[in-house]
């Protein structure tokens, strides 16, 4: 266990993907098994354990900490599974720590009281980031800063076989993988029992990057990317999985589609929830169904999934990827046939005759934008410019400055990181953060305007009279009750600081419940 | 009858101050007489008239500050007479000279502890208990959630990283009075005896530990201009190394030791920039605190900066009498060291 959670606490501060793959590597190396396999499910997403309520820690601490130093922690801290890892206090005697082996197992087969009762014992014999890291595991919490597909591709480093080769028999087996780690050690590579693998997704070249005199519009065929995300559907044998843009086994949070895919092999697209009216759910709501544990009925009822489907890559076991999209699109539509089907459908074509007609669509139009792919490309993984995503121009909104967070080492500096907000009635709400890119100019500016109009501290973080107008760019705005305004804009960004701008004329909430 | 310290201690603008000796404790601006704990810079300013400290404190304040006027050295456990209040210092265990203030007028014993830890440091001698009647005490660490790991262990991730990532220079950011050389002593002590390659800020401070006879090994300047050092180590105050600083390193893994980073949420918690978080302080933890106040044996505890309302909850569940003074001119947002 401890070895894990040092892996996950360093993982947390590792923003390199090579240092990943390092670290990842390391601890396989080390970690006996089959702890390693265990660890390396965490990290690929793969650990399926019920969960402890975080509440039943607190119950813990507070037999053993005094209540009020407890309450001064926990609001210093935030979290709660951290104060109790960080508050717990050292038994006289200390017992063995667990292994990861002992804490999955135990998680897996014991009933919860007794469960409850191993956790004491557990947290007696670990350090403080052994604890962190049990807790989260158990409360479902853990973060492990690294994708599913990055703990994959680490592992296929380490054993230094072909990432595609691991991709495609790693979800037929189940951790703690005995037969890949054979496989890793020189054994036999494991027999793959279906044909469940996540394909590399082929991904759009932003237009901006491209030059328009040279793309011939006539060459391809024009559709709205969703407003959901992108999607694998992969069906074999009886099972079926359903993998994110970035890797993800999405599957569980995704029911009601699994059940009315009747197609055997891989298909590709976005993945959105309906409302009743049958348009696009808020965002906020398919984060819902990646992140719940279980999906409730009535999730299910109320806001079901669907997949808009454009583009198809096998069929069966035939391989169609190195086809035209010409030839996909017809084998697509014609196993859809023209009736409607529940929780799917095809990707509308669009017809766009001429540049004019494009740019004036991506701007009308409700979601991110347009997707051009050529029709004789085949189906490659990655960008390779025969699709092309033609994203709606940004929008735009007059907001306040409210808080500057100064950077970590000080110094007349310009903030890491700015809150910005909009007039609600007479009072200012914030909307988000985001991370001001300016020139070197402009951040002294900014640098010297927030040392002018501080007022008070909350740690690094600097509230400031709401007085400076920032232009601030965004891609979409979405209903958010997490927010204090009700929404939240996706990708912000500061365009131009208006610093001569009355703060009067900063925008409205309403402003932006009317572009949501 | 015993004087009551409340009678002839008090806190000012200026810091603490004791009228009947007249004289300040680590004051926050220019005195006419200041008894200093050590060198840090919120703790050892310029321009007073007298400075009663320790030969190192001394030492550390003519290196950074300037020639001292009015030095009067005073060697742990030796007393003086200000005024009829006798002041003796004793070691803090905090950086090379640091001292705990004992002040006693009238058979009432009052001990400034000034910063203090309990931890082994080879680089400055350790915490002396000195009993007393009121305590008056540093808090920067007084929540229960700050309990420092050994830091040995935490040294043992520099050595790993180090090992693991060879092409990279691991820079590590230290305050340059302290804790950069207790950082570099830990690594000795871990078996690291490749060169260590120090900021002129540090290396100036380095100079004067060794010449006070802490070992501290190979140390080399950090060359100017563009150098790789892939695979070495770097200790440097953070910020010195300016906007563009890490671009000159070979894809710099940076570091940072720090009490703060503890806690990984709120507020001084994890830093976005810092790669390799290491929970290393030269101010005493939570148990240290606590353990303190006990061994101390003071029924009554004044606690200067840091977090006071979790401390004072802590010392009335032991049954001592305790109080926040509030003063002024200590930052306790800045990094752990001064």
């Amino acid at each position: 266990m401890k070895a894990f959670a040092a892996l996950v606490d360093r993982l947390s501060t590792t923003p390199g993907r090579e240092a990943k793959l390092i670290l990842i590597g390391a601890y396989l190396d080390r970690a006996p098994d089959p702890d390693r396999g265990w660890g390396l499910a965490v990290l690929a997403g793969d650990l399926d354990i019920p969960r402890l309520k975080a509440a039943a820690a607190k119950a813990l601490i507070l037999d053993r900490v005094d209540r009020e130093l407890f309450a001064l922690s926990h609001a210093y801290v935030g979290d709660l599974a951290e104060t109790v890892a960080l508050l717990w206090p050292k038994p006289p005697v200390l017992p063995k720590p667990p292994t990861l082996s002992d804490v999955v197992e135990a998680a897996r087969l014991l009933p919860r009281e007794e469960l409850m009762d191993r956790l004491t014992g557990w947290l007696d014999g670990l350090d403080a980031t052994g604890r962190w890291a049990l807790l989260k595991l158990l409360t479902g919490g853990i973060r492990v800063g690294a994708s599913a597909r990055l703990a994959r591709a680490a592992f296929a480093r380490w054993a230094a076989l072909e990432g595609a080769a691991v991709e495609a028999v790693w979800f037929s087996r189940k951790p703690p993988y005995p037969a890949l780690f054979t496989w890793a050690s020189g054994g036999e590579a494991p027999d793959v029992e279906n044909q469940i693998a996540l394909r590399p997704f082929m991904l759009a070249s932003p237009l901006e990057d491209l030059e328009r005199a040279r793309l011939d519009l006539a060459e391809y065929a024009v559709d709205w990317t969703g407003d959901g995300i992108r999607a694998q559907l992969v069906s074999s044998g009886g099972d079926t999985r359903i993998f994110s843009r970035e890797g993800e086994d999405i599957t569980r949070g995704f029911p009601d589609l699994v059940a009315a895919l009747d197609f055997e092999g891989t298909l590709d697209g976005d993945l959105r929830l309906l409302t009743p009216e049958g348009t696009p759910a808020p965002f906020a709501a398919l984060e819902k169904r990646l992140t719940r544990e279980t999906v409730s009925k009535a999730m299910l009822a109320t806001l079901p999934a669907h997949a808009r489907l454009h583009d198809v890559l096998f069929d069966g076991g035939e391989d169609l990827r190195p086809l035209p999209f010409r030839v996909r699109r017809a084998r697509l539509e014609a196993w859809h046939g023209a009736s409607p089907r529940p929780h799917l459908d095809l990707s509308p074509l669009v017809g766009v005759a001429d540049w004019e007609t494009l740019d004036r669509l991506r701007a009308e139009g409700g979601t991110d934008g347009l997707r051009l792919k050529r029709w004789e490309s085949p189906y490659v993984g990655g960008p390779t410019g025969d699709w092309i995503l033609a994203k709606r121009p940004p929008l735009s909104i007059n907001c306040l400055l409210m808080y500057a967070q100064r950077p970590a080492r000080g110094g007349a500096r310009p903030p890491t990181e700015v809150t910005v907000g909009v007039w609600k009635g007479a009072d200012l709400v914030p909307l988000g953060k985001t991370i001001p890119d300016l020139t070197e100019d402009e951040g002294k500016r900014l640098t010297q305007w927030i040392l002018d109009h501080g007022r008070e501290r909350f740690g690094p973080v600097r509230a400031v009279d709401p007085e400076l107008v920032m232009e601030i760019t965004f891609e979409s705005v979405q209903a958010s009750p997490r927010h204090r305004a009700g929404l939240s804009l996706r990708l912000p960004r500061i365009r131009q600081i208006h610093w001569d701008m009355p703060a009067k004329n900063a925008d409205r909430l309403e402003t932006l419940i009317g572009l949501m | 009858m015993r004087a009551d310290p409340e009678h002839w201690l008090r806190v000012t603008p200026r810091g603490l101050y004791c009228p009947v000796g007249d004289f300040y404790v680590d004051p926050t601006r220019a005195v006419d007489r200041a008894v200093i704990t050590h060198g840090h810079a919120d703790h050892a300013r310029r321009g007073h008239g007298a400075v009663l400290a320790t030969r190192e404190t001394l030492a550390i304040m003519d290196a950074r500050l300037g020639s001292v006027q009015g030095a009067q050295p005073l060697d742990p456990g030796e007393t003086v007479s200000l005024g009829g209040v006798t002041v003796s210092l004793h070691p803090a265990g905090h950086v090379l000279g640091s001292a705990q203030a004992r002040l006693e007028y009238r058979g009432a014993r009052v001990v400034v502890s000034g910063d203090f830890k309990r931890r082994t440091d080879p680089t400055c001698a350790p915490f002396e208990v000195v009993p007393c009647d009121v305590f008056v005490t540093e808090a920067t660490f007084a929540l229960p959630v700050f309990r420092h790991p050994d830091p040995a262990t935490e040294m043992a991730k520099v050595l790993d990283s180090l090992a693991l990532f060879p092409g990279r220079t691991l820079l590590l950011g230290a305050y340059s009075l302290g804790k950069a050389q207790r950082l570099i002593a830990l690594a000795r002590a871990a078996g690291y005896d490749a060169p260590i390659y120090v900021h002129g800020a540090v290396a100036k401070i380095c100079a004067l530990y060794e010449r006070h006879g802490v070992a501290l090994g190979d140390l080399h300047p950090v060359p100017e201009g563009n150098n790789r050092l892939a695979g070495s180590l770097v200790v440097h105050p953070p910020g010195t190394l300016g906007e563009d600083g890490p671009h000159r390193f070979a894809d710099p893994l940076v570091a940072m030791a720090s009490g703060w980073l503890r806690v990984r949420g709120q507020g001084w918690g994890r830093r976005a920039d810092v790669e390799l978080p290491l929970i290393i302080s030269d101010h005493a933890d939570w148990d240290e605190l606590v353990a303190t106040l006990a061994d101390v044996g003071a029924p009554r505890i004044w606690i200067t900066h840091g977090r006071e309302d979790a401390l004072v909850r802590q010392a009335t569940l032991m049954g001592l009498e305790a109080k926040a003074l509030s003063l002024i001119g200590r930052d306790e947002g800045k990094e752990d060291a001064p």
